[in-house]
């Protein structure tokens, strides 16, 4: 086996938390048959991010560092992801199953020829080729899945690896200039009003359901999710209300999320919502309604009315952190 | 415009799925035009209303795939064309972008494609912009807002945190998230004309393509199990109808000392 490539995602320069994951989870598996573990990054000024990459696992990290790189085009990216797996003839290359990773691997698979294992929750090594499993319809089944015998283009979801560092120095090889010319351009890129934080990169999420009677009423899921560090989830039922942005949105036609801690606050879980959610480490439910099916999933949970367990629930979390 | 929408017949989402070796077992399965797939046709009919031209959809897979196409023609969509077979290739993206790619080739050419972000089944999120590649044309995934101008579209794309503004020249793959529009029910006088139209029934072979050797030696990705997710059981669940105050002091105190989580 002739080793792992991780594609390495940044934004402005920073390394984004899902690809260390990704990067960690590659080294994790090549540990044992010790194989070579590459990185590819690729962008735009962005060198001074590369020696970080040896501690989280690899030894080599192509770059690709040149302007029409500056902002993520698939096209300009399969390029120079390509011109990588080129170099160092990997068994498979892993990414995370970010935005960016979701909408790159598709074309970086048909490009290759090589399969592509999606948003899996699971990877091993068996037999010298990757073996991954990952949720499939609607998160109701767990499919494992290989490659069929071949290289495999591996996405990973965010939240659920661990990032692992260690002392690990990289060696850096520059790609030539790859980019070529690309077609679909991103013109600007509209930051999200109050700078929020995202549902899908979110370690806790506090969620509201139609439970929560009316928009304003987002007011005490805010309160305590400002008071977790949390991002602001919703179900499909409010968004589609109008109650609040589908950015927020957790489930089958929203967002698919991993966290370590998903607060659902009347929210019923439809199979829907489930979907988005059920692989978070630690579920917590706030309903009146015994027979919610959220309660089903819920690790932790309160059957009784929201608007008064809430708010006592928000103190008793003040109280702790005052006390710590 | 000529626009192609790309259509995946999958379970209904309210489905209860049983595992059969490694697949499911289909018995009791209601077969629904995957959610995603209506915004996408939803799209191509819209433009078609605005700015003439014609709406073909496509889709490979098993004989009651057709049903999906019907639906879309009831729709509003003008033409059908049903590649039959995906047994086999089940799961594997890059077969059947390949099987649809050869389609688009044959039954093509078109100024526009459309597809779902996601199938609501093996949810790859990949076939989109493997078609893209495959027919070497751009691609814009998870798309909430489309203009399309002369020669060009201009399109908004949720990422984490914010929107991406891209702009492609077409012909170009849109993949549709929610968002993009409010796709409309059939109407009765749809689904009256939907009935005279001919589905064009292709096989794989008529694409040049083997569909046994997709499935076997040409493969890139197989399952080799399906299992449902172990069942969660056991959560502690307080009851806080009466004394709200004390399950919140509760449910704090279990979250902190016992799962270690705030």
């Amino acid at each position: 086996m002739a080793g792992l490539l991780v594609f390495i995602e940044q934004r402005n320069g920073n390394l984004r938390k899902a690809s260390l994951e990704a990067l960690s989870e590659a080294k994790r598996l090549a540990t044992g048959p010790g194989l070579p573990v590459s990185a590819v990054l690729v962008g735009n000024g962005i060198g001074a991010k590369v020696a970080e990459l040896g501690k989280y696992g690899a030894g080599k990290v192509f770059v690709a560092d040149e302007e029409k790189l500056a902002r993520y085009s698939a096209e300009g990216y399969t390029a120079a992801v390509r011109a990588a797996v080129e170099k160092c003839g990997p068994t498979a290359l892993f990414m995370a199953a970010t935005a960016l990773g979701r909408d790159l691997s598709g074309r970086v698979s048909a490009r290759l020829g090589w399969g592509c294992l999606a948003d899996v929750v699971k990877v091993q090594i068996e037999g010298g080729a990757v073996v991954a499993t990952r949720p499939v319809y609607s998160g109701k089944a767990l499919a494992t899945a290989d490659g069929a015998g071949k290289p495999v283009v591996v996405t990973l979801r965010p939240n659920v690896f661990p990032v692992g560092t260690g002392e690990g120095k990289a060696e850096i090889e520059p790609l030539p200039q790859v980019a070529g010319d690309i077609r679909a351009v991103v013109k600007e890129i509209l930051a999200k009003e109050g700078g929020e934080l995202d549902v899908a990169e979110a370690d806790v999420i506090v969620s509201g359901g139609r439970g929560i009677k009316g928009p304003e009423n987002f007011a005490l899921i805010r309160e305590l999710a400002k008071l977790l560090g949390a991002a602001v989830g919703a179900s499909r039922a409010v968004v589609d209300a109008g109650w609040i942005d589908h950015a927020h949105q957790v489930g089958q036609t929203g967002k698919v999320v991993s966290p370590s801690l998903y607060i659902a606050c009347g929210v019923s879980g439809a199979i829907q919502h489930l979907a988005g959610m059920s692989s978070s480490k630690l579920i917590v439910a706030i309903n009146k309604d015994t027979e919610a099916p959220i309660f089903k999933v819920a690790d932790y949970g309160i059957v009784g009315d929201l608007f008064q367990v809430v708010p006592a629930f928000i103190d008793e979390v003040r109280k702790l952190k005052a006390e710590a | 415009m000529k626009s192609c929408v790309l259509m995946a017949h999958v379970p209904d989402t309210a489905s209860v799925i049983k595992v059969a070796g490694n697949r499911i077992d289909e018995a009791d399965i209601k077969w629904i035009v995957s959610p995603y797939d209506e915004y996408a046709l939803e799209e191509a009919i819209r433009l078609k209303e605005a700015r003439g031209g014609a709406v073909t959809v496509l889709t490979y897979g098993p004989e009651r795939a057709q049903q999906g196409l019907r639906e879309c023609l009831a729709r509003g969509a003008d033409a059908a064309v049903h590649v039959k077979g995906g047994e086999g290739t089940f799961g594997d993206a890059l077969a059947f972008a390949r099987v649809l790619a050869a389609a688009i080739r044959k039954v093509g050419p078109f100024d526009i494609f459309f597809a779902g972000i996601k199938g609501v089944g093996s949810d790859n999120s990949l076939v989109g912009a493997m078609v893209a590649e495959l027919l070497d044309v751009p691609h814009v995934a998870g798309v909430v807002k489309l203009e399309i101008g002369d020669g060009k579209l201009t399109a908004h794309r949720e990422i984490e945190g914010g929107t991406e503004v891209v702009e492609a020249p077409v012909p170009c793959v849109v993949t549709a998230h929610k968002g993009l529009n409010e796709p409309r029910y059939p109407s009765l006088k749809g689904i009256m004309a939907s009935k005279k139209v001919t589905i064009q029934n292709l096989a794989v072979v008529d694409l040049g393509l083997d569909e046994g050797a997709l499935a076997g030696a040409e493969a890139t990705c197989r399952w080799k199990a399906l299992e449902l997710p172990p069942a969660k059981s056991g959560g502690t669940i307080l009851k806080g109808e009466e004394d709200p105050a004390a399950a919140a002091r509760e449910l704090a105190r279990l979250l902190r000392e016992q799962a270690k989580a705030i």
